[in-house]
């Protein structure tokens, strides 16, 4: 793009934000909770610090204190940054709603400039409110107790809002552009507030225990989520998204022939059904590639944690066998091994817990179904170095006597499953056009549901079989 | 100014537009009618470049509607259905932000929002907050967005929907003002008395679907046909009518009273006038029946 042409580019951009600015803060119900939030909480927090002092401080817990500070540094800033989700549905559905963003469609303006327009003006107030919020909290917080966050702390604090926000708001536009009103948009907002509540439950417990490194990470993985889930909301953002539909309909026949269209596909015979599934095994390459660089990464993020752990003063078996049998003995061990009951418990657990993570996964736009089946690859990881360091095996002959012997079929089942989430995760961020995402939604999780049914269900019935029967003999006469 | 080709837009498995092909040229009206869900609607969004076609191709001020949205939503003058206006904006304020947007300069701004404002009597509630607008007075601060940057083409769907009949009246005057040998205007209404005053063509769509076009006049020779005539005479009519030209179509007789349809009037009808004479009645009036539009659109929806 050449300078006059982001030039002009940008003038359209800035004249949406600056209108949209303008009409917020001629809201009063807008602006009444912000001041609010400004003014009001910080002090609160900071009344909240000092009588938390006081109280533990008599009890010689002043590091409950210490590590408080810093949380409600975090709350301060997030609470307004919050208020922007609310803006995001009233800007985008609200507008839809009230058909005042047809003229703008009608204008000479793209698609991006109305989408980054808006999401500048959005996220504007509350994040100026937020920061400002904060800098009243610490200024509170060093009159009142002598306390100065480091500025890393504050920028991180700062970071975290800010990318958390920008993955609201962004969010916040993929449903406004499927709800046609913004009570509608509202309802579908706990997608939205659920998994963001989570995230600050998570984000609370490492600011407690000031596991400075994991907050690092949870911003880079926000920010990740941000740009990803902004991508989705501009390719959703689009002129035939917002005036292609006019009524939202819930309806279980239309939802049941999109599903069911595309699961069955072309085919007439099940020979026909598995011939597409090896064409979508096909188009699954480079994902697959992804998925089990993932799960290596996974045993090795596993292996390397184990590591920390320090094993001198535990009380430990002697070796493997023993091992094996206190957790016998101990009824650690909950599936009947070598037995058709066996077979029948491992599979319906695998794909149990392969159904929750696909469900999870649904409402985090595939984060969490790809991130709860790769746990377990991190668990093996770390229980291979830990058998390694006890000394009961080297980790290729444990991994070579417990996992591989069904791990040969299990493992590249997780990996085509771990693939097609996400791929269905990902084609969220490109769209087919003249499509609702309503109906492309569906039609993605039909085709995850043929390579689930097809492929990754009879995968893991067969490995069920091997781990049963295959895996303790091969354990056991290898390794005990 | 305005090509349209085969046109058609599919929603899902819903065709809201099907096989649309019509051309406006400059300086022509034309009015578009319709009932409701006709498609008039999204015609006119695919027209803007809102809505691509699915199917067909078009051209506005020469640009296409596919390919070059930007140019062709730069040079058109659009009044949406659903005025949609920022209500609390002052009423200069978002004349304003739409004129920065189309990319005039300050000056032109400030003089185009003043003419318009005041054209349409706006101009002493330049600062009122648009919630304090009548939704006359909206209608008319939404038209002036339309026209501030001059466009070639106008597409104006139902402008003078909730109008006083004033107001109404200062519209249709504004519309007509609006003719130039350089501009195309598009109007979407289902006011029928409306669509003949200003149009010089009549397109009448149903369920998606383009069915007749035309000028008034040629619809409704085409739909209702030849011309109505009633003559009234002196006396009434005793006996047999004396014998009148054969394309000549006698519709009613009561009392003084004959109606009839002449399809050569200019040739007919001093014939017919100088038999009833020669017969020895005296004619008091000939005149033609007006043929509304409302018949002619009533005529084409019942087929």
């Amino acid at each position: 793009m050449s300078r006059s042409a982001w030039a002009t580019w940008w003038h359209g951009t800035w004249l949406i934000a600056r209108r949209e600015i303008r009409d917020q803060i001629r809201d009063w119900r807008i602006v009444a909770p912000l001041v609010g939030l400004t003014l009001f909480l910080p002090l609160l927090m900071n009344f909240t610090a000092q009588q938390v002092v006081h109280f533990v401080q008599k009890y010689g817990a002043d590091i409950v204190a210490e590590r408080l500070f810093p949380f409600l540094m975090m709350v301060v800033g997030f609470f307004p940054a919050s208020i922007s989700l609310v803006i995001a549905l009233e800007s985008f559905a609200g507008e839809r709603e009230r058909r005042t963003i047809e003229p703008l469609l009608a204008a000479p303006l793209t698609d991006a400039q109305l989408y980054v327009g808006k999401l500048l003006a959005v996220l504007f107030l509350p994040l100026s409110v937020s920061y400002f919020a904060v800098l009243v909290y610490v200024l509170g917080m060093h009159l009142k107790m002598g306390w100065w966050p480091s500025p890393m702390l504050l920028f991180m604090v700062l970071l975290l809002t800010t990318v958390q926000a920008v993955m609201m708001v962004c969010a916040a536009v993929v449903i406004s552009t499927q709800a046609t009103s913004v009570r509608a948009a509202s309802l579908l907002a706990s997608l939205i507030i659920i998994p963001v509540a989570l995230l600050l439950q998570w984000e609370s417990m490492m600011m407690f225990w000031q596991h400075y490194e994991v907050l690092w990470a949870t911003a880079a993985a926000v920010l990740v989520v941000a740009v990803f889930v902004s991508r989705i909301g501009l390719a959703h953002f689009n002129r035939e998204d917002l005036l292609g539909r006019e009524v939202d309909i819930l309806s279980i026949a239309w939802i049941k022939n999109i599903f069911w269209k595309e699961f069955r596909g072309q085919a007439t015979s099940l020979k026909g059904w598995y011939g597409q599934i090896w064409h979508d095994l096909k188009n699954l390459r480079a994902a697959l590639i992804m998925a089990l660089g993932l799960m290596l990464a996974a045993g090795a993020l596993g292996a390397w944690l184990a590591h920390q752990i320090p094993l001198q003063g535990v009380e430990q078996p002697h070796n493997v066998q023993d091992a094996f049998q206190s957790i016998q003995t101990g009824g650690g061990l909950p599936i009947a091994l070598g037995s058709w009951q066996g077979v029948w418990a491992l599979w319906w657990h695998n794909i149990r817990a392969l159904l929750v993570a696909a469900a999870a996964g649904a409402l985090t736009f595939g984060v969490l179904g790809i991130l709860v089946p790769l746990l377990p690859y991190a668990i093996i990881g770390g229980g291979l170095d830990l058998m390694a360091r006890l000394g009961w095996a080297s980790p290729w002959q444990a991994f070579a006597a417990l996992i591989l012997p069904h791990g040969i079929v299990e493992i590249p089942a997780m990996a085509i499953f771990i693939a097609a989430t996400l791929q269905l995760g990902a084609s969220l961020a490109s769209p087919a056009p003249g499509e609702t995402l309503g109906a492309f939604w569906l039609r993605a999780w039909a085709r995850w549901a043929r390579i689930f049914v097809g492929v990754v269900m009879p995968m893991m019935a067969l490995a069920a079989l091997l781990e049963t029967w295959l895996t303790p003999w091969v354990a056991s006469h290898w390794l005990f | 100014m305005i090509h349209a080709e085969g046109l058609g837009k599919r929603f899902e498995d819903f065709w809201a537009v099907e096989d649309f092909t019509l051309d406006v040229h400059a300086g022509e009206v034309v009015a578009v009618l319709g009932p409701n869900g006709a498609g008039k609607t999204t015609t006119v969004r695919m027209l803007v470049s809102v809505l691509q076609p699915s199917r067909g191709k078009a051209t506005v001020a020469g640009f296409d509607v596919a390919t070059q949205g930007l140019d062709v939503r730069a040079h058109v003058g659009v009044l949406t259905e659903q005025h949609g206006l920022y209500t609390r904006m002052p009423a200069q304020e978002y004349l304003d932000f739409f004129a920065q947007i189309y990319g005039l300069d300050e000056r032109l701004r400030q003089e185009r929002i003043e003419r318009w404002m005041r054209y349409f009597g706006l101009w002493a509630y330049r600062d009122w907050r648009i919630a304090t607008y009548s939704k006359g007075m909206r209608q008319k601060l939404a038209l002036a967005r339309a026209l501030l940057h001059e466009p070639p083409v106008l597409l104006l769907d139902e402008p003078t929907s909730a109008m006083d009949p004033e107001s109404a009246r200062l519209v249709r005057e504004a519309i007509q003002g609006l003719r130039s040998q350089e501009r195309a205007i598009v109007l979407c209404t289902h006011n029928l008395y409306e669509a003949e005053a200003l149009a010089d063509r009549i397109a009448i769509m149903r369920r998606g679907r383009l069915i007749a076009v035309g000028s008034p006049a040629e619809l409704k020779a085409r739909w209702l046909g030849p011309p109505m005539f009633e003559i009234v005479l002196n006396r009434a009519l005793e006996g047999d009518l004396p014998s009148l030209p054969a394309e000549v179509e006698i519709l009613a007789i009561e009392g003084q009273r004959i109606l009839f349809r002449s399809p050569g009037w200019e040739t007919f009808n001093p014939l017919i006038v100088q038999a009833l004479t020669a017969a020895g009645y005296g004619v008091l009036r000939l005149a033609e029946v007006p043929q509304h539009l409302e018949q002619v659109y009533l005529e084409v929806m019942a087929q």
